[in-house]
């Protein structure tokens, strides 16, 4: 214990510079503008270079941490980004949305009595480096002259087609969209990860070797067994992600200007109604917007709100601020730009006029009670506490459940009681065999990461199915 | 892919473009419908596949110029090239059974759009009633082809133009009224001609299937714009429909939740005429 005095005071991560709240909540520009070299390089030094680092054991897709530091360290950029890209197949988009909080800087070693290294941002920082400064294409290995089929290109499938791409395999892509990316795409706005960024992780992907085929919607054009069947493919990997939304039941909800998070994102995201008339596709936005929901999607929402030109934009949670899932980066940037919580009130009728414009929301204050299944406390209608909030437009931001499209369409296919599709937690196969899932269309509304680390166990259980059929 | 390999105007507002898409026309079944993106700023146009030909690869695409995307659609000359054709997506209708007499009602635009319902229903052995019917002669659409395939025809117009002067209704009313046996009417066209067949329809119990155009984004079950009441529940008219039981859809509901976008479709379309003419 002596010597814990002559310790230096705990340290906190190198701060990365963001954009004026002021000045960010009125634009599309991203809100974080990542590390500088010398920043970087700072952060990085203060890696403790574990002889067992604990950080990898926090990483879905089992990033060598540890290695890539050392490699910023030695200022070999983009070595550091090889290194990261031998496990994940997108840094730049990981090193921007990752929880890094609960995942990798949660064991972090240095972090027991300082803030942890920010391992997020030193990933964000190679990756654009390699990027802007013409990452080189790695060899890959010549065809084993297997095929896997992959449906749906978001975070679970492109992290699967990389991993089976650098395994030998030929892989084909299935989007039902335009474009690739899937929830990188339609769901997380450009404040928070530019388009651009995902455009060329996934054009990385193509260049080594992956195809994509857009407007493709397996379950309709083509169905799951046709692809084994008739086209032949020796595996299909199912990553379609999250499904329809969910809507909160109660009255009113079918007025003009409710929308759920999923369309009023896409339509801005996906199909760039901020940018209408020069997109054809329009959006609508309220004065006074209310957000239901305490996840990253209602964040998302809300934040995007303000830049479409709200005047006021609440976030309607039912429980506390404590219990929101949301990650509390996006809360505290939600907050610095103005957006307003209001925690323990709950909707139970959205009020239109007779044109189907929202005119108001009827809520009730609740209380927290006793702990649920969730563990979280459940929350309590406090009895007459109705009252009427003053809002024109209203996102239901509470989730996702399961899309119909490929379970109805694919006979033989178990499914959990909630439409989701039921794997081998092992080897992410599904109950038909070569047939493997991952992602949301098997977790529920989840995680980018954890999509990614499905989509990982799901290529390693491809291969060894494959493997065993030589 | 997607080549616009013929063109022909029907009215004056409305248009007809064959387009090549070989794996949807492969697959394609009555009542489904395809998504297409004219260009990089192009909205998602939800679109009945008319008609299709397996062996030539081709689908056929009917729709009326009511705003910017579907000008934009209806300029496209002869091997012009359309970015995106999603499909087919919707459920089909189930037309490939026998019902025994069964109505088919177009509307306007509509007309073309159940052309390969009726088709199916004559196909699997049914006594086919067609009524067409439009605002005026000039605006019947798909005449030759619904006759070809029907076993009794009626055209109405609102002005007396052509065929009987009246509405839809007004035929099949009277095709009721005299007792006709009918196991089954399937209407599509504008919202309140569906909402009026499904009201005579309703009192002498006769099963009714209408086929809605809500507005889309996705159009594959994730985004829900394309929301309607029916029977009190919500459905889906992408991943649920686009057919339901008429006597159970909220129509004024629908209609509603068509005009969201008016205020922005009129900038849209005046642009888009300031840019070609004025012609609007």
């Amino acid at each position: 214990m002596a010597e814990a005095k002559q310790r230096k005071p705990p340290t906190k991560k190198i701060p990365m510079r963001e954009q004026d709240p002021a000045k960010r909540r009125r634009n599309f520009d991203e809100v974080a503008l990542g590390y500088s070299e010398k920043e970087a390089l700072a952060e990085a030094t203060k890696c403790l270079q574990c002889r067992n680092p604990k950080c990898i054991t926090g990483c879905p897709v089992e990033v060598p941490i540890k290695e890539f530091i050392d490699l910023i360290r030695q200022k070999d950029y983009m070595g550091a980004a090889a290194k990261i890209k031998e496990t994940n197949s997108l840094p730049a988009i990981c090193g921007r949305v990752c929880p890094q909080e609960t995942q990798c800087e949660q064991p972090c070693t240095y972090g027991v009595r300082n803030e942890p290294i920010a391992i997020g941002r030193l990933e964000r920082f190679v990756a654009d480096y390699a990027r802007e400064h013409g990452e080189p294409i790695p060899d890959v290995p010549s065809k084993n002259g297997k095929r896997v089929a992959i449906v749906g290109s978001g975070p679970a499938g492109l992290t699967c087609a990389g991993d089976l791409i650098k395994l030998g395999y030929a892989v084909t892509i299935f989007e039902a969209f335009h474009k690739p990316g899937g929830v990188l795409i339609y769901g997380i706005p450009e404040f928070r990860l530019p388009k651009k960024i995902v455009e060329s992780e996934v054009e990385f992907l193509e260049k080594i070797g992956v195809e994509i085929k857009f407007d493709y919607v397996i379950g309709k054009i083509k169905m799951i067994r046709d692809l084994l069947e008739k086209d032949s493919y020796d595996a299909v990997f199912i990553g379609t992600g999250a499904g329809a939304p969910v809507f909160m039941k109660i009255p009113g909800e079918s007025l003009i200007t409710v929308f759920s998070a999923n369309e009023f994102l896409t339509r801005v995201n996906l199909m760039k109604a901020y940018k209408f008339p020069e997109y054809d596709t329009p959006v609508r936005i309220g004065k006074r917007v209310a957000v239901i929901g305490g996840g990253n999607v209602a964040m998302d929402a809300a934040r995007t709100s303000l830049r479409l030109g709200a005047n006021e934009v609440h976030i309607v949670y039912r429980r506390s601020r404590d219990e929101m899932p949301a990650r509390h980066e996006e809360v505290v940037h939600a907050e610095e730009e103005g957006v307003q919580f209001d925690f323990l009130v709950n909707p139970v009728e959205v009020l239109g006029d007779d044109k189907g414009n929202v005119i108001g929301m009827a809520c009730v204050k609740m209380e927290l009670g006793e702990p649920d299944e969730s563990g979280r406390r459940r929350p309590v209608v406090i009895p007459d506490s109705k009252f009427v909030m003053d809002v024109d437009m209203v996102i239901v931001a509470i989730g996702t459940a399961s899309n119909p499209i490929v379970p109805t369409s694919t006979p033989g296919l178990e499914l959990t009681q909630w439409g989701y599709i039921t794997i081998d937690e092992k080897t992410g196969m599904t109950s038909i065999p070569g047939v493997f899932a991952g992602g949301d269309i098997v977790t529920g509304s989840a995680t980018v990461i954890s999509a990614m680390g499905a989509g990982k166990r799901a290529a390693r259980g491809i291969h060894e199915y494959l493997a065993n059929r030589l | 892919m997607y080549e616009v390999k013929s063109k022909r105007a029907l009215n004056p507002t409305t248009k007809m473009l064959v387009v090549t898409a070989p794996d949807i026309a492969k697959v394609c079944r009555p009542g489904q419908f395809v998504v297409v993106r004219v260009n990089e700023t192009g909205e998602r146009i939800p679109l009945t596949i008319a008609d299709s030909d397996t062996a030539k690869g081709l689908i056929t695409l009917v729709f009326q110029e009511v705003g910017k995307s579907t000008k934009l659609l209806g300029s496209l000359g002869v091997g012009a090239r359309i970015l995106d054709v999603v499909g087919p997506l919707g459920k089909p209708t189930d037309a490939e059974r026998k019902y025994g007499t069964v109505v088919v009602i177009g509307g306007g635009c509509g007309t073309a759009i159940c052309y390969p319902v009726a088709k199916a229903f004559k196909a699997a052995g049914n006594y086919l009633i067609t009524i067409n019917g439009a605002r005026s002669a000039d605006l019947l659409i798909f005449r030759k082809e619904m006759e070809a395939i029907s076993d009794e025809m009626y055209e109405t117009t609102d002005d007396g133009t052509c065929g009987i002067h009246g509405f839809v209704t007004t035929v099949l009313g009277d095709l009721i009224q005299k007792g006709r046996k009918i196991d089954l009417v399937f209407a599509v066209g504008p919202v309140p001609m569906m909402k009026f067949v499904s009201k005579t329809t309703e009192p002498p119990k006769i099963p009714t299937v209408v086929s809605l155009n809500s507005l889309m984004v996705d159009a594959t079950g994730m985004c829900g714009a394309c929301r309607v009441t029916v029977g009190g529940q919500m459905r889906f008219t992408c991943v649920d429909g686009p057919d339901f039981d008429g006597h159970l859809v909220d129509y004024n509901e629908l209609m509603g939740r068509l005009n969201a976008y008016r205020e922005q479709e009129t900038v849209a379309d005046t642009k888009w005429s300031d840019a070609h003419g004025g012609k609007k």
